[in-house]
């Protein structure tokens, strides 16, 4: 990783899935009809170029379809969103252009489109590797078409992850080493491994909260992170970011964009973005729901329903919130141009008294990977 | 209108347990007599304050005029005074009866009488009532309205034969109640032709009045216009309205012997009026006051800090504001080491106390931390002198001291039998000595010596807790007993906490010092380190619990949709931090030491 420079990069929301997962929260519908891809491309199509009329003709550094499961997406619809984003940006011949995907025989059929289509990046959601497991957590694939999924990706995209939830109901830290070593002898150069959290508002917490659901306390949840630091960084494998474990240069470019506070466009339902305007940086995000999204873009061109101006105080929260979680830490002169204040000297040198934080001579502060375990409560004292 | 013909007035009180029925029967007697339009109408229209309402407790007196049509033909006027009914207010509810010639005595048939009732009732007959029983909700399928006579008799010596039997709720009986108060309470005997002598009862603040005065006529006539002198205080005043309450303020040209109203005047702040003053005519004063009066004394005494330290002077402001209308609490300005500057503040009871705080983060939104409640100790030194200490952060070095006295009460609990064990066990425990022990039926009823100091500390929460609710309990000081009594002082990672320090019985020390550090080691939010929560007497640790370090505390997945989302959440951390007390390197949330104070072992 080099550079300060955030870049600016592009997210595209699809919002559809097959089924809705128990513990995901993420603006996800499922539709017994038929979706009209053509229309909602045309409609992405739409967005985009509203989109660049604000923020100028910039260079791309990274395009990003998340959901929902965007491997839902016909091909042809990957390369009109595609084609829409190259027509009104600039975008750089090695930019990456990551898709999230399920690991089902029938999206790995599709991989190929994509490719075609300019995807040089996909991250799948294997999330076990465990059947039973897969099935407690309401995925429709199991741990043999994963595999099968996995080989097929690396031999389509240059570049490869898959996410892992860990920290699951009664999982020890030795069942987790052993899946996470399966994991690793399957991975290309990155993984995310994600500690499962009970999110407001979806099954797992209605469960949790009926006491039906017990989830690791805080002991067991920082032994299975120990563990997993110990594993990757024996594997050449090392935390970039709080769950994100990569060789290298392998890092994730997109998400980088934004720990490393810089700009993005968010198109698509329920789509968020950050731009810098002449006016100040802006906290944008779209409507939802996928069909009043679509009739709002139809109908005045884009879907926006939050277009806010950061205060200097909520730019600063946001860049210590976001580049904290990265290994690198935060440019202290960055962040006090952002947010017209210093990080309180007595404040850090206690956090580094503690052993949660370190100054690095390039003029970072950045966690530890003792802070790490506790980095919520180390943001908090620093943005206080 | 013109002042009535004396024997035609009654002035009466409602005496009640909490929730017999007091404030539901005054809205119907009101109601009855066409007082307010039903549209006027609300739930316990003489509690005007939000906190009277939700509590159901009557903090200020109040009045309200009725004019009655008796079976007789002869139309009488009513005047109802609303009473607050708790023991912290006992002198003020001693007034209010003295303004009258009867009580009404309202009882749950189902319930059945309760200290609360008892120790009013006991004033009540101090003051010459008549006194009307008034069994309420006799409806309900619970009530044994026999068996509750019969411990009216046995309990109080009542005759409750003509007990009423009514419910409030439905209205049954509820025109009984209004014949029983022109028969069987006497008028008011006073003397028109004599000098002007009024009782003050209560006194409030209005934003356009100014400062209203509740009297009761004894003799002569208070005229608007007219210049009257407070025996008590000795200042005059120039009366500028003279009225009644029906409940709406009426203006009345005079006030004639044996009338309950009002007078507003020259008067600017409400503790320039003391409750059970006698107010007299300037220019032909009576010879003697009336008897009973004394000056209000706070027993209860705390610290109230604001937890952001910038809202000191709003804080100031509030507590001024207040005072104008609540001359019985008192406050003196006061630094902590911990807490920087507030007020030490004196209360007439822990429910005073607790009303008091409530109405300024409410009525003035101002957000506050209490210190341990404490009493008025009376120290003598070693030099012969003897200071009263209301701060135990003020006690002198233990050297210098001969002896701690400290403030004892007579408290009557009556209980369903069931719970007698375990409030004799808790009476004990907090260093009660047993008076009395007797039977009504089932009841116990239980007199017991006990210190304030135990009393303020959670005895009200540990009594209902052990009985379940059901047992009542009242009570007043007597005197001061010396005892051995030491300071605890309560370190967190090491340092001092200035604010939960408190004296308490040698005895006590070890209970009460544990049962804080457990308490604290809750309340204490995990830090990165771990810290020790210490409670020592004098260099000595006496109790210790450790708050382990923080473990893990940290967002698996944040990106750029999660952004806004977790910057709210930060923003409400950075409020929450606000809320806090920085303690060496320990923060301690606001709430830790209202808790803190408020146990339950």
């Amino acid at each position: 990783m080099s550079g300060t420079d955030p870049g600016f990069a592009v997210y595209l929301h699809w919002p559809f899935c097959a089924a809705k997962c128990p513990y995901c929260d993420f603006n996800s519908h499922v539709r017994h009809q038929p979706v009209d891809q053509a229309r909602f491309a045309e409609a992405f199509a739409t967005e985009i170029a509203m989109t660049a009329d604000r923020t100028g003709r910039r260079d791309v550094a990274s395009i990003f379809l998340g959901g929902g499961t965007p491997s839902l997406m016909e091909p042809a619809t990957v390369g009109k969103v595609l084609d829409a984003v190259a027509r009104h940006w600039n975008v750089a011949p090695n930019a990456e252009i990551t898709m999230e995907a399920n690991p089902s025989s029938v999206e790995a059929e599709r991989f190929r489109g994509y490719r075609a289509a300019g995807v040089n990046r996909v991250s799948l959601g294997v999330q076990a590797l465990d059947d039973r497991e897969l099935k407690f957590l309401g995925r429709l694939h199991n741990v043999e078409e994963a595999y099968r999924a996995i080989e097929i990706a690396r031999a389509t995209f240059p570049r490869l992850s898959f996410d892992l939830i860990y920290a699951r109901p009664g999982q020890t830290p030795e069942a987790w080493a052993a899946e996470l070593r399966q994991a690793l002898s399957r991975a290309a150069d990155h993984l995310s491994l994600y500690q499962l959290t009970v999110e407001e508002g979806t099954p797992f917490a209605n469960l949790y909260a009926a006491g039906k659901l017990k989830v690791p306390d805080p002991d067991a949840a920082a032994d299975l992170y120990a563990v997993t630091q110990e594993i990757c960084d024996a594997a050449g494998m090392p935390a970039y970011e709080v769950s994100n474990h990569a060789r290298p240069g392998a890092e994730c470019r997109h998400n980088l964009v934004y720990w490393r506070y810089g700009e993005y466009a968010g198109i698509g339902p329920g789509a968020h973005g950050r731009l810098r305007l002449h006016d100040g940086r802006h906290a944008t995000s779209t409507e939802r729901l996928p069909e009043a999204w679509l009739a709002r873009v139809e109908a005045r061109g884009e879907g926006l329903i939050v277009d806010d101006i950061l205060s200097q105080e909520e730019e600063g929260d946001e860049m210590l919130l976001m580049g904290l979680r990265l290994a690198e830490g935060i440019d202290v002169a960055r962040y006090q141009a952002l947010s017209g204040r210093a990080l309180d000297p007595a404040q850090v040198a206690d956090l580094v008294a503690h052993g949660m934080v370190e100054r690095t001579l390039a003029g970072h502060v950045r966690a530890t990977r003792a802070g790490f375990f506790v980095l919520d409560a180390v943001v908090a004292d620093l943005a206080a | 209108m013109t002042a009535s013909p004396q024997e035609n007035i009654r002035n009466f009180a409602i005496i009640a347990h909490i929730d017999h029925g007091k404030s539901t029967l005054a809205d119907r007697l009101i109601q009855l007599c066409g007082a307010v339009t039903d549209r006027e109408m609300k739930d316990q229209i003489l509690d005007s304050m939000d906190i009277e309402r939700e509590r159901g407790i009557t903090i200020k007196a109040q009045t309200v005029r009725l004019n009655y049509k008796a079976r007789d033909g002869k139309t009488y006027v009513l005047n109802l005074i609303d009473t607050p009914g708790h023991v912290d207010f006992a002198y003020e509810v001693n007034r209010s009866l003295a303004a009258c010639e009867g009580s009404l005595l309202v009882v749950d048939a189902s319930q059945g009488v309760e200290a609360q009732t008892l120790a009013n009732v006991y004033q009540a007959l101090d003051n010459n009532h008549e006194i009307v029983p008034v069994l309420n909700k006799v409806d309900l399928p619970a009530a044994e309205p026999e068996k509750v006579k019969q411990q009216i008799e046995d309990v109080i010596g009542l005759d409750a034969s003509n007990a009423v039997m009514i419910s409030a709720k439905t209205g049954l009986g509820v025109p009984d109640v209004l014949e029983a108060i022109v028969t069987r309470l006497p008028p008011p005997k006073g003397d028109r032709a004599a000098p002007l002598k009024a009782l003050l009862v209560d006194s409030w603040y209005d934003a356009y009045l100014g400062v209203v005065v509740l009297v009761r006529i004894v003799d002569g006539v208070l005229k608007k216009g007219m210049r009257v002198r407070m025996m008590g205080t000795g200042a005059a005043h120039d009366v500028d309205k003279v009225g009644v309450f029906t409940p709406k303020l009426v203006d009345f040209p005079e006030l004639g012997p044996g009338e309950l109203g009002f007078l507003t005047g020259s008067i600017k702040e409400v503790a320039d009026t003391r409750v059970g003053d006698t107010i007299t005519d300037d220019r032909k004063p009576a010879a003697e006051p009336l008897p009973g009066f004394r000056a209000a004394q706070p027993v209860v005494f705390c610290g109230l800090f604001p937890v952001d330290a910038a809202d000191f002077e709003e804080l100031r402001a509030a507590i001024g504001k207040l005072r104008l209308n609540d001359a019985s609490f008192t406050y003196e300005m006061e630094t902590s080491a911990a807490l920087g500057f507030g007020f030490r503040c004196g209360f007439l009871g822990l429910l005073h106390l607790e009303i008091i705080q409530e109405r300024l983060s409410r009525e003035f939104d101002l957000d506050l931390i209490a210190t341990a409640p404490s009493v008025i100790y009376r120290i003598k030194l070693t030099n012969g002198e003897e200071i009263e200490l209301h701060n135990p952060a003020d006690m002198p070095d233990p050297v210098k001291i001969t002896e701690i006295a400290e403030p004892w009460l007579r408290a009557t609990i009556l209980t369903p039998d069931d719970y007698l064990g375990s409030i004799l066990k808790l009476c004990q425990d907090r260093r009660g000595v047993q008076v009395d022990l007797s039977y009504v039926g089932n009841r116990a009823m239980v007199t017991y010596d006990l210190p304030l100091n135990e009393v303020v500390f959670d005895f009200y929460d540990r009594l209902k807790s052990v009985s379940k609710g059901y047992a009542s309990f009242d009570y007043h000081l007597t005197e001061y007993r010396a005892g051995d009594l030491v300071k605890m002082q309560i370190l967190v990672n090491g340092d001092p906490v200035d604010a939960l320090s408190m004296l308490v019985h040698r005895s006590q020390a070890d209970r009460r010092g544990r049962a804080m550090c457990e308490k604290l080691k809750d309340l204490i939010p995990q830090h990165m380190f771990q810290i020790p929560v210490q409670a020592a007497i004098g260099g000595r640790i006496i109790a210790r619990e450790t708050i382990r370090a923080l473990r893990k505390d940290v967002l698996a997945k944040c990106y750029g949709g999660d952004v806004t989302r977790k910057r709210k959440l930060l923003e409400k951390q950075k409020e929450g931090k606000k809320r806090m007390r920085q303690f060496g390197k320990v923060e301690i949330p606001q709430e830790a030491f209202i808790a803190a104070l408020k146990m339950d072992d």
